[in-house]
């Protein structure tokens, strides 16, 4: 609050009115029914429920199906958020060294970041198409016979690769805005005790970049659990039968296909602790952050 | 924000002959090929749906993208655009496009007003529970609408809201980043401004409305296009809200428009091809257009 600040009984209730009742209505009030559901057994033909306790996540923890999403999910999100950082990395550090079309570089790698995550996905079908797609004629000439929709790791490997593409454009802007508020005295400095770019590169300016590295990786984990829905659902056409899934699009299978209102709040639950968790680590490294520039 | 690496930019300055021999240097040449191919890698899938709208369906399915550019571009943008895809026959190009606009736009203004406001309120006055409301408004920022998903839609079917416009925007409203964001910049204001205005008399309302939302047009500039290319691109929520198909927009329809196109005899590559590069082409031209603002408020939002 500023020192300075009005004294007014009505107005700022007045101004705080609508930001607190769409918050209240449209996230307190979901977030505590979810929270309250995922301790129900729903009747499948919605009459009534009945408490079960811890039953729904007992369930789901014995579950060999949800383990194996779990695990993938995990397996996802580290593969997605490696190489999209350290790809976005690369093209910023060497952005920031070029002199000449510096500019249009950052453009036409930054674009991306307004495609839709489905979008996306649509353009991954296209590329993998079975019969004629461009990616598919490369593994062919490797001998691979590439099958998206149908072979899990042909599947899950499309997944991976779509959703890299996606995110490399926001860790690009990211880096290269880190690596520009890089004061000059410091480059000089480096430039005259180390003659190697190499050498630079990893004992200056990777540690000065470590924060904005940290904050990135966060950013992509939530990225990789959450934002991936899109990527995900038009891969698999919104079939998911064998294919590879991640933990939010099984919510989304279980609520709306399944019906099974319980376990996929259970989920929601377990993914909200999750988030959480992000979330406050997060918090704590943006103030780090301001403490480091 | 400088656009080179300082240091390298004096060394090029020096004399003509020195820019010369640097031009030459073979760390110059890997660096511009890492570029090169990074740009490649990202334009690459574009180019080639682009190829494929200008071409027949019927070439697309015999050799896929090709380097020639024909000639049915036309034919198939007046498919795309006013020709349904659908049962209804509802969802042409040009409602789903309007659709599009109408979320993109609703949901970025509806954001930054509600938070410059909640904003205001928190920064500006002396208030009893400023704290509380501070912290029930951010306690939003922890779930993401993705997993409160089915209660959220349960909510909004209890009160009616499913496929309407108020059904689709103001649940995706209810997240604080805009008033994090207008927080932090109200806070940056210098404090002898709102002294300033108060010696001169003026009252909150005007002190507002005159001072500070002018101070903030860079602030709103930039808000506007992240939140807009936010709402633009909503997947998920659309896709549990509206079930109409006069309500989609073109980010929803683009999972019906894969199941069109795989279903016909002869698959309209075409048609979906260019829908797919409509759904691209205004998020892409506000982001490139407006890049500095938006580098800035992606950066210096900090989410």
């Amino acid at each position: 609050m500023k020192r300075a600040g009005f004294v007014n009984r009505w107005l700022p209730m007045l101004l705080l009115a609508p930001q607190l009742v769409i918050i209240a209505i449209f996230f307190y009030w979901p977030a505590a029914h979810a929270l309250h559901s995922s301790f129900f057994l729903q009747d499948p033909f919605g009459f009534g429920s009945t408490f079960v306790g811890w039953e729904n996540y007992t369930d789901l923890a014995g579950n060999s199906e949800y383990r194996r999403i779990a695990w993938f999910t995990v397996l996802f999100t580290c593969l997605v958020t490696f190489f999209s950082l350290a790809l976005a990395l690369l093209l910023a550090v060497k952005a920031d060294k070029v002199i000449r079309g510096a500019r249009t570089y950052r453009t036409l790698i930054m674009w991306v970041y307004a495609v839709a995550p489905p979008v996306a996905g649509f353009i991954g079908v296209i590329m993998f198409n079975q019969s004629w797609g461009p990616l598919t004629r490369v593994f062919e000439y490797f001998g691979h016979d590439m099958t998206l929709g149908v072979n899990y790791n042909d599947t899950a490997f499309a997944m991976v690769l779509v959703s890299i593409w996606k995110q490399v454009p926001v860790n690009f802007i990211f880096f290269l805005s880190g690596l520009q508020s890089i004061p000059k005295s410091i480059r000089e400095a480096a430039l005259i005790d180390n003659r190697s770019a190499s050498g630079r590169f990893w004992d200056v300016t990777f540690p000065l970049l470590a924060p904005t590295g940290f904050f990135l990786l966060i950013i992509n984990i939530t990225y990789a659990l959450f934002d991936t829905f899109g990527v995900i659902d038009t891969l698999v056409k919104g079939e998911p039968g064998n294919n590879p899934m991640t933990l939010v699009y099984k919510v989304y299978v279980d609520g709306f296909r399944g019906n099974d209102l319980g376990g996929s709040s259970a989920q929601s639950v377990i993914l909200m602790v999750l988030v959480l968790i992000l979330t406050v680590v997060q918090f704590r490294l943006v103030e780090r952050r301001i403490h480091y520039t | 924000m400088t656009e080179a690496n300082p240091a390298a930019m004096a060394a090029t300055a020096a004399t003509p002959a020195t820019r010369h021999r640097r031009r030459l240097r073979s760390g110059d040449i890997l660096d511009h090929a890492v570029l090169i191919a990074g740009a490649l890698f990202m334009l690459l899938p574009l180019l080639m749906v682009l190829q494929m709208t200008t071409v027949p369906d019927v070439e697309v399915i015999k050799t896929g993208p090709t380097l020639t550019i024909g000639d049915q571009l036309d034919e198939n943008f007046e498919k795309a655009m006013f020709e349904a895809s659908g049962f209804s026959g509802e969802n042409t190009g040009v409602r789903m496009l309007i659709n599009s606009f109408i979320l993109g736009i609703g949901f970025a203004v509806g954001k930054i007003v509600i938070g410059m406001m909640a904003a205001y309120a928190i920064v500006y006055f002396r208030l009893r529970f400023a704290t509380l409301a501070f912290w029930i408004i951010f306690t939003t920022l922890l779930l993401p609408l993705e997993v409160r998903i089915l209660p959220s839609y349960e909510v909004v079917q209890k009160l009616g809201m499913l496929n309407s416009f108020q059904g689709l925007i103001i649940p995706l409203i209810a997240s604080a980043t805009a008033t994090f964001f207008f927080r932090q910049f109200f806070r940056s204001v210098p404090e002898e401004l709102v002294e300033a205005a108060r010696i001169d008399g003026a009252g909150p309302v005007k002190f507002f409305i005159d001072i500070l939302v002018p101070l903030s047009k860079t602030m709103v500039a930039a808000m506007f296009i992240i939140m807009f290319v936010y709402g633009w691109n909503q997947y998920l929520w659309p896709t549990m809200i509206t079930t109409d198909e006069d309500m989609f927009t073109l980010v929803r329809g683009i999972k019906q428009i894969t199941q069109v196109m795989e279903g016909n005899r002869i698959p309209e590559y075409g048609r979906a091809n260019l829908l797919a590069i409509i759904a691209i082409v205004p998020p892409v031209f506000v982001v490139i257009f407006f890049q500095s603002w938006f580098v800035k408020g992606l950066t210096e939002s900090d989410k």
